[in-house]
């Protein structure tokens, strides 16, 4: 039983559908369960938590990256996989502690102060809840103290920033600033992206790490949460 | 005699009439339902006062409302929005006057691009035959600096086909600041080319510099408003319907001065607006619409443009790709529902997907140039030298597109056919037939001077290599090397006296007073 709805959750992850009123790929699935549905299904039945984790989400999602490597798959598609996989998650939390797995880790993420550009920070967002992070968005043109506030309440493992316009990358600095006034720059790790910006950039405002897209932002974050350094 | 550009005759349609309106209603009912999300407050309280159903949207961490607008604010502004906008220039030969139900097309640059490319010709020696050696060009980009945009400006002056000028590089030198920016780029532009300059603000507090400046060089308030030298461009709607609060404060600032403004909406089909063309198309004429009535009720008559950067979502990285043919279908139906408002039309052609100058970037770019020109957009912007989806600008490219235009406008003339044309080759043909040779190449050289014949493309290599980016690049230093008509001396002193911010080095009297 636990085997059959671990490998449909599996199925439907690969379809990237959220909820039964989903499309998907393949013809004709609008009507039955989509993860959402089988998680709680599977919640229900008492199927292990870290078995739907590992063998239903994870597992999905390399077979999903595997097709996107092979050009099989776009990143509207990918998308829909990491949305399923991100429903899956907000369901799964409060069981997670008690099934003795370890959270990925949570990322508050925004849109500085002054810039409205927000396509690529919710990409950015999708593909991290798809990879198993719990993500807050706190939306875009936002207010360094409210950034600062909500890093106080939130306590998040990392902080992502995003800026498109030249003229307000510079408030990823401020940021990092009153980060460090009000003692809390050593408690987050931050990352930062938007076409405008670099590696170099990073470096020079003193953020941890610096995406250059959705994929690109997941492999920093793990290298930062495995305690690597920036360029290794 | 304001600059010509290229009349249309029978401008390329896509959309049937019936099209068009139901475009038209679809677009007044998204108007009202679910109307716009409005972050500007002034802004909503004055849809409020003029009849709009306003409504804070509680519970959201910035304040906003919600904005229903009924049709007949939508019709009043359209019948209030002037069908004829001219954009003035330092030259007044310069000037183009846009008139909504004429599909008379100027090429305008665009737009700020964050990256430079420069360009070089390393020699590289073939390894099997050492004696072969062949220069091959390579791109270098670089953050875009006050010099370069000088430099482009100067160049497009001297580049035929552009009609206009839209700053081409975002500034980003060490000393321009938020507070310096829009002063500096304008003045960079305006004292480099004669044509009409337009351009976004970076902070509203620099706009009056900017128009106090403005009216210095075209001579006055008056003067400025009788020739507009400058021109702006504005996002206020961000897609989906939403008024952002700072570009539409701008908006409503430049409307109040009354100067030309293009109310421009970029949604990316697939991201911020549906995949398929009904609803992308829907969508943005409402998000049009919706800021040309804004405008309006702002300041009843002022000059506005129906700007379209309408663009597809590529499907790898849903980054906008300017290259897909959808784009260009976009384009064409947002130019011709600006000809049912009767409205000039901003729209866009020519930006390219892939980052350097090369066989893509040439295919893209004539392919979009083409199509979308024959459509008949009054102002098309985004056509000179613009690559990676308007993240880079290269003037290499900007020469080489300047050509393409001088193809399509050459493509564009009327066609000569009447009854002194016909009777006159009628005899040539009679006398002809009767030579014992049977050639009419006599006949060719009063024609070959007479402008009739179009030019060799002028790129065109000698031997077995393609020469073009090479001699294109001569070219480019031909241009650079011609003078250019800088604001006269007096004018430029008291710029710099009374103008806040302006870089020395920008003033090109300096060593000499
Ligand atoms: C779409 C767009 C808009 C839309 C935004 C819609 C939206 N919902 O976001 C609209 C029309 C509203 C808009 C408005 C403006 N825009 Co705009 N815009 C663009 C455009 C064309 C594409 C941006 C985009 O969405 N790309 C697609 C996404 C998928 O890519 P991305 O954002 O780069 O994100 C990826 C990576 O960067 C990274 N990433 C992004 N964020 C993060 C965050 C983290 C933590 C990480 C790790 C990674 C990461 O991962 C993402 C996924 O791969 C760019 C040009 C360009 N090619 O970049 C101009 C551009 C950024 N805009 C520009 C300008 C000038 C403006 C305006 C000022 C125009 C005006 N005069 O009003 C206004 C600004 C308003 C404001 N205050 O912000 C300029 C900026 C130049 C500059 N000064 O820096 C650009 C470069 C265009 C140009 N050449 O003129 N714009």
């Amino acid at each position: 039983m636990s085997e059959d709805i671990i490998e449909l959750i599996k199925k439907n992850v690969i379809q990237g559908r959220v909820t039964q009123d989903d499309e998907g790929i393949e013809e004709g699935m609008v009507g039955q369960p989509g993860v959402t549905e089988l998680i709680k299904e599977a919640l229900a039945s008492d199927v292990d938590v870290s078995g739907i984790i590992n063998k239903g989400l994870t597992a999905s999602m390399e077979v999903v990256g595997q097709k996107f490597e092979n050009e099989e798959y776009y990143i509207p598609d990918m998308l829909a996989s990491a949305e399923a996989v991100g429903a899956a998650m907000e369901i799964l939390e409060p069981h997670l502690a008690k099934s003795g797995v370890k959270p990925k880790g949570k990322i508050l993420i925004a849109t500085v102060k002054g810039d409205m550009h927000d396509i690529g920070k919710n990409i950015v967002s999708i593909l991290l809840r798809g990879a198993g992070y719990m993500v807050k968005d706190l939306g875009n043109d936002v207010e360094t103290g409210d950034i600062v506030e909500a890093v106080r309440e939130e306590k998040p493992d990392f902080l992502g920033l995003s800026a498109l316009l030249t003229s307000t990358m510079v408030n990823m600095e401020d940021t990092i600033k009153a980060l460090k006034e009000n003692g809390l720059r050593d408690r987050v790790k931050i990352i930062i992206g938007g076409a405008p910006l670099s590696q170099e950039y990073a470096e020079s405002i003193g953020a941890d790490g610096y995406g250059a897209d959705g994929f690109h932002a997941i492999s920093v974050i793990e290298s930062l949460n495995s305690g690597d350094s920036l360029d290794s | 005699m304001p600059r010509e550009g290229i009349l249309i005759s029978n401008p390329l349609e896509r959309l049937s009439g019936e099209q068009v309106r139901q475009i038209h209603d679809a677009s007044i009912e998204i108007l009202n339902d679910p109307g716009l999300l409005c972050f500007n407050k002034k802004a909503a309280e004055i849809f409020q006062s003029r009849g709009a159903k306003v409504a804070g949207v509680s519970g959201s961490d910035t304040p906003c409302w919600t904005v229903k607008i009924p049709e007949k604010l939508v019709t009043g502004a359209l019948d209030s929005a002037p069908k004829t906008v001219t954009l003035g220039a330092r030259n007044p030969d310069n000037a183009l006057i846009m008139k909504g139900d004429e599909p008379r097309v100027f090429f305008i640059t665009g737009s700020e691009t964050n990256m430079w490319l420069d360009v070089d010709f390393p020699t590289y020696v073939n390894k099997s035959d050492p004696g072969k050696e062949i220069k091959v060009p390579e791109f270098q980009p670089r953050r875009g600096m006050v010099a370069d945009l000088c430099d482009s400006a100067h160049v497009c002056e001297h580049l035929e086909s552009v009609d206009g000028y839209i700053r081409t590089v975002n500034i980003q030198d060490k000393d321009i600041t938020g507070d310096n920016k829009d002063v500096n780029k304008f003045f960079a532009c305006l004292n480099n080319t004669t044509k009409h300059v337009m351009s976004g603000l970076t902070s509203l507090n620099q706009l009056d510099n900017v128009v106090k400046m403005a009216e210095m060089i075209a001579g006055g308030p008056d003067k400025l408003k009788e020739n507009p030298i400058i021109s702006f461009i504005t996002c206020l709607v961000k897609s989906p319907l939403q008024f952002v609060d700072d570009t539409t404060e701008t908006f409503m600032e430049v409307c109040q001065r009354g100067l030309p403004i293009v109310v421009s909406s970029s949604p990316q089909a697939g991201t911020s607006a549906p995949i398929k063309e009904a609803g992308i198309m829907a969508q943005i004429n409402a998000e049009v619409l919706a800021g040309i009535t804004l405008g309006q009720l702002v300041n009843r008559g002022t000059p506005v443009l129906y700007g379209s950067v309408p663009v597809r979502a590529r499907m790898d990285t849903l980054g906008d790709s300017y290259g897909s043919i959808e784009t260009s279908q976009y384009n064409i139906d947002c130019v011709q529902m600006a000809r049912f408002y009767k409205l000039p039309n901003y729209s866009t052609s020519g930006v390219c997907d892939t980052k350097i100058p090369g066989q893509q970037s040439s295919i893209e770019r004539l392919f979009s140039d083409i199509v979308v020109t024959l459509s008949g957009p009054q102002f098309l912007h985004c056509a000179f030298g613009l690559l990676d989806c308007n993240s880079v600008f290269c003037l290499l490219q900007a020469v080489l597109d300047d050509t393409h235009f001088q193809m399509i406008k050459f493509f564009l003339k009327s066609p000569r056919i009447n009854e002194q044309e016909l009777e006159t080759v009628k005899k040539q043909i009679r006398e002809v037939v009767a030579t014992p040779q049977k050639m009419f190449i006599n006949y060719i050289r009063p024609v070959m001077r007479s402008g009739e014949i179009s030019p060799p493309y002028p790129f065109e290599g000698d031997g077995d290599s393609d020469s073009v980016f090479a001699l294109a690049n001569e070219r480019l230093q031909e241009l650079r090397a011609k003078p250019v008509e800088h604001i006269d001396p007096d004018t430029t002193a008291r710029i710099f006296r009374e103008i806040p911010g302006l870089l020395p080095r920008l003033n090109v009297y300096k060593g000499e007073r």
